[in-house]
């Protein structure tokens, strides 16, 4: 494995780590911008400008851009998150010029009035999926809720009304701000030769414009600490979030929260497995570590029929709690290690996952991070980092959603809270 | 692409596969036990899922903690699942770890301890998978379709109904474990970095003197075409479309594959450019292959708001239809652009090889090499397509709709 980096004169990164033994290789083209960088007028345009990507450039029409993908047997996509917008291909190495043509080419999208009417519509059928969707609704709510004063709350894909309103104008202002060449990196892992991929982007994307990008809004929150219940009478199980305050994606604490986030809340062998999924108290219980750039957020969840939902919340209220009194024992932390080791090691088999997982250091931290390093890291974790996350973030400090037929939901230990 | 690949059968009939991959530090297996939902006795639907979950929570020396530990501690990721023919026991970590997984798993397929008192618990939970099925409307839909479309046993859910599960006993949960698991028919699968000789040892002794005479013989009725709404209040519609294929093996089984993947094989395929993206009539439509060993089917998929479900409909069935009026040559191409570059891929993946090794072991008793897929793959034409299509057209079609409103379907 060796890594390589290149800025573009007109800022435009290049990181790259070649692997001869892989049979692909995988290209990402990660553009520092999200729906925390949206203001209220245009919410959910990231995420539809996204979309208008796929519909065609001056050399391509839509029809043109999906075919030519398919013709060189591409696996690709692209996805919308708080804060990038990350298009990504993984083809067999032979093809890497013509998938450097493509996703630089239409990085420089038409944004076709009919196109951008036409899409619309995919975009409300996407809102309606999820809107179907009881545990995505919880979870995006909880969000809002935690988030109610900090620009992580934003919603990716908007509403019905929001993308109705937006004018292909709007879009193509934000395009013209947040699409420029600094504020794009390019990540490229697998099987392929580093001089000849910075001839490649260096022809594509050598010409586009440079310009400086804000970001606004970064400094962490402890969350609204509210506490709702959304009644769904047509939802058949009751599906709960609690968020609690973590470190961020640019923390030295972000491998601590992680490996705690995976003792408290992994699918198996978790506090959370034992105490709800375990006894059959509830379908489902996990936590997640979230990072993002200034802020992070512990998401726990569970689903259960509506009749334990009362039980249920007060016993993840004494897991949170005893963890944030107690910490965790040094057999869960070896453990977690265990896990994660293991974890990482496989993510990183397969370029698509590799170049992932560098493309997202690179935005965050402007770092290389080899496997290697991010498995030592991972190793250095101790009982007292965890305790440092813990004080420093208390997981017991939650702000929760309920979403589901459930009318009330009394808080649990509502006396005893400051 | 030169590949090594092993196989071995036990006396007892277990068979074992592998795959050396040089290149990676880790390893998958899959073990594919015949207990799938099929064999679950038709009053006690649901069993084979109570028994995958009951498998784990204690086995050999070990009780449900230390076992899950053990696990944890080898760095596993791993599931249980329950197919239509199979259970299936899938595991994956860093190669070194491997010998040690598979004493565990031999624990755990010939001593489970299936605790009476945590079937309560697994009851708990198996009745919550089927209710939370009413908040996944595309889910349910899929499920639905299968019910309907194939004959039982083979539509059965794995899942089973609140009533079946209700009623289980803690014997009938062990009588159903005595039953199927036994080494006649069971499949190992093993990719990664690994070493043929001293795995098929250790299989050898951890299972070489496991014991038992086989599933016993199912008896599976013809599939006919029948529709169905469900009323529900949702956003959008759900659409799911069946209809009968050849099933793998079967001479025309790479032109039905190219055919899906005329319909559904990448974002410039018939039904995401004429339903997604010339209409905008919804965000996802797809179309899938789906094989059994004496039957297979094309499942479509279409989720779309209820105004415009009968448009959506209507332009999915027509490009079914379609087919049957001749496919294109560069159609084809990408066709072979797709399955190929997956085929290559699919070498960067343990899991996604120790997979494909058992599967091909169980359709055809045989694992098929690289350069014989590619060569099927180059050997797809329009004309041998269309030759398919038209003698195997999509007709016969099972249709579910999941919505307020029922839609007009064709007499």
């Amino acid at each position: 494995m060796s890594f390589q980096k290149q800025t573009l004169p007109n800022g435009l990164t290049i990181i790259g780590e070649t692997s001869p033994s892989a049979r692909s290789v995988a290209l990402g083209f990660f553009v520092r911008t999200g729906s925390r960088d949206e203001t209220p007028e245009v919410s959910g345009v990231t995420h539809f400008l996204e979309h208008m990507v796929f519909k065609g450039t001056p050399r391509r029409t839509a029809l043109d851009v999906n075919r030519d993908f398919d013709r060189i047997g591409a696996n690709y996509n692209a996805f919308t998150s708080e804060e990038n917008t990350v298009f990504y291909a993984a083809v067999l190495p032979e093809y890497l010029p013509q998938a450097v043509d493509i996703i630089a080419d239409i990085l420089r999208p038409s944004l076709r009035e009919d196109d951008f009417e036409m899409e619309k519509n995919v975009i409300i059928e996407e809102i309606g999926m999820y809107e179907d969707q009881p545990t995505w609704s919880a979870y995006d709510n909880a969000k809002k809720l935690y988030f109610a004063d900090h620009n992580i709350g934003n919603s990716i894909l908007g509403t019905a009304d929001s993308i109705r309103a937006l004018k292909r104008d709007q879009m193509y202002d934000y395009f013209e701000r947040r699409y420029v060449a600094p504020n794009v990196t390019v990540a490229a892992a697998g099987n392929y030769e580093w001089s000849r991929l910075i001839e490649l982007v260096q022809a594509k994307c050598g010409g586009w414009n440079r310009g400086h990008v804000g970001r606004y809004g970064l400094q962490e929150t402890r969350g609204s600490g509210k506490f709702e219940v959304m009644t769904k009478a047509k939802v058949t199980q009751e599906h709960v979030y609690l968020i609690a305050p973590a470190p961020s994606a640019n923390s030295p604490l972000r491998h601590a929260a992680d490996t705690l986030a995976m003792i408290v809340g992994d699918d198996s062998g978790s506090r959370l497995y034992w105490s709800l999924v375990d006894p059959g108290l509830a379908d489902s219980a996990d936590m997640s570590f979230h990072e993002y750039e200034g802020a992070g957020a512990f998401y726990t969840s569970f689903s259960s029929e509506p009749g334990q939902a009362e039980e249920n919340l007060t016993i993840i209220h004494d897991v949170l709690s005893s963890v944030q009194r107690e910490g965790v024992t040094e057999a869960e932390l070896q453990q977690a290690k265990s896990k994660i080791g293991s974890r990482v090691v496989r993510g990183s088999e397969r370029p698509m996952g590799r170049m992932q997982a560098l493309g997202m250091a690179w935005t965050y931290l402007g770092q290389y991070r080899s496997v290697d390093d991010e498995l030592k890291a991972f190793d250095a974790v101790t009982l007292d980092s965890i305790r440092e996350v813990l004080d420093r973030y208390p997981l017991d400090r939650v702000t929760t959603l309920a979403l589901g037929p459930l009318e009330t939901l009394p808080p649990p230990g509502a006396d005893d809270e400051e | 692409m030169a590949q090594d690949v092993y196989h071995h059968t036990y006396a007892n009939g277990l068979t074992l596969l592998a795959e050396r991959m040089e290149h990676v530090r880790s390893a998958a297996l899959n073990f594919l036990v015949p207990a799938g939902c099929v064999y679950d006795p038709p009053k006690q639907l649901g069993v084979a899922s109570v028994l995958s979950d009951m498998i784990t929570r204690g086995a050999g020396e070990r009780d449900s903690r230390e076992l899950s530990l053990a696990l944890d501690s080898l760095g596993l990721d791993r599931d249980e699942t329950v197919g239509s023919m199979h259970m299936r026991f899938w595991g994956a970590t860093l190669s070194r770890n491997l010998p040690a997984a598979l004493e565990i798993y031999a624990d755990i397929l010939r001593k489970p301890h299936l605790p009476e008192d945590e079937l309560p618990a697994v009851k708990a939970l198996s009745i919550q998978d089927i209710l939370g099925l009413e908040d996944e409307p595309r889910q349910k839909v899929l499920i639905e379709l299968r019910k309907l479309h194939y004959p039982p046993p083979l539509g059965n859910d794995r899942r089973g109904t609140p009533e079946t599960i209700e009623a289980l006993h803690g014997k009938d949960v062990r009588a159903h474990y005595k039953k199927l698991f036994q080494p006649k028919d069971t499949i190992l699968s093993v990719a990664g970095n690994v070493e043929w000789a001293p795995l098929k040892d250790l299989v050898g002794q951890l299972f070489g003197d496991w014991q038992g005479s086989g599933a016993p013989p199912l008896d599976i009725g013809k599939s006919k075409p029948q529709t169905a709404h469900m009323e529900k209040e949702t956003t959008q519609t759900q659409i799911g479309i069946a209809y009968p294929s050849v099933p793998i093996g079967h001479a025309d089984y790479y032109s039905a594959l190219g055919a899906v993947n005329v319909l559904s094989g990448g974002m410039s395929a018939r039904l995401f450019t004429e339903v997604r993206e010339k209409r905008g009539l919804c965000y996802a439509v797809w179309a899938s292959y789906q094989t059994f060993k004496d039957r297979a089917s094309v499942i479509c998929y279409a989720g779309t708001t209820n105004e415009r479900a009968q448009e959506t409909f209507d332009v999915t069935l027509g490009e079914l239809k379609r087919l049957q009026e001749g496919i294109e040559q560069e159609e084809v191409e990408r066709v072979q652009a797709g399955l190929k570059s997956s085929l290559i891929m699919q070498e960067e993946s343990t899991s996604a090889r120790a997979g494909s090794l058992a599967s091909d072991w169980y359709y055809l008793g045989r694992v098929r090499t690289f350069d014989e897929i590619q060569s099927a793959i180059n050997g797809l034409t329009p004309r041998g397509i269309a030759d398919h299509v038209r003698r195997v057209p999509p007709r016969d079609f099972s249709i579910v709709t999941l919505g307020p409103k029922a839609l007009q379907l064709p007499v």
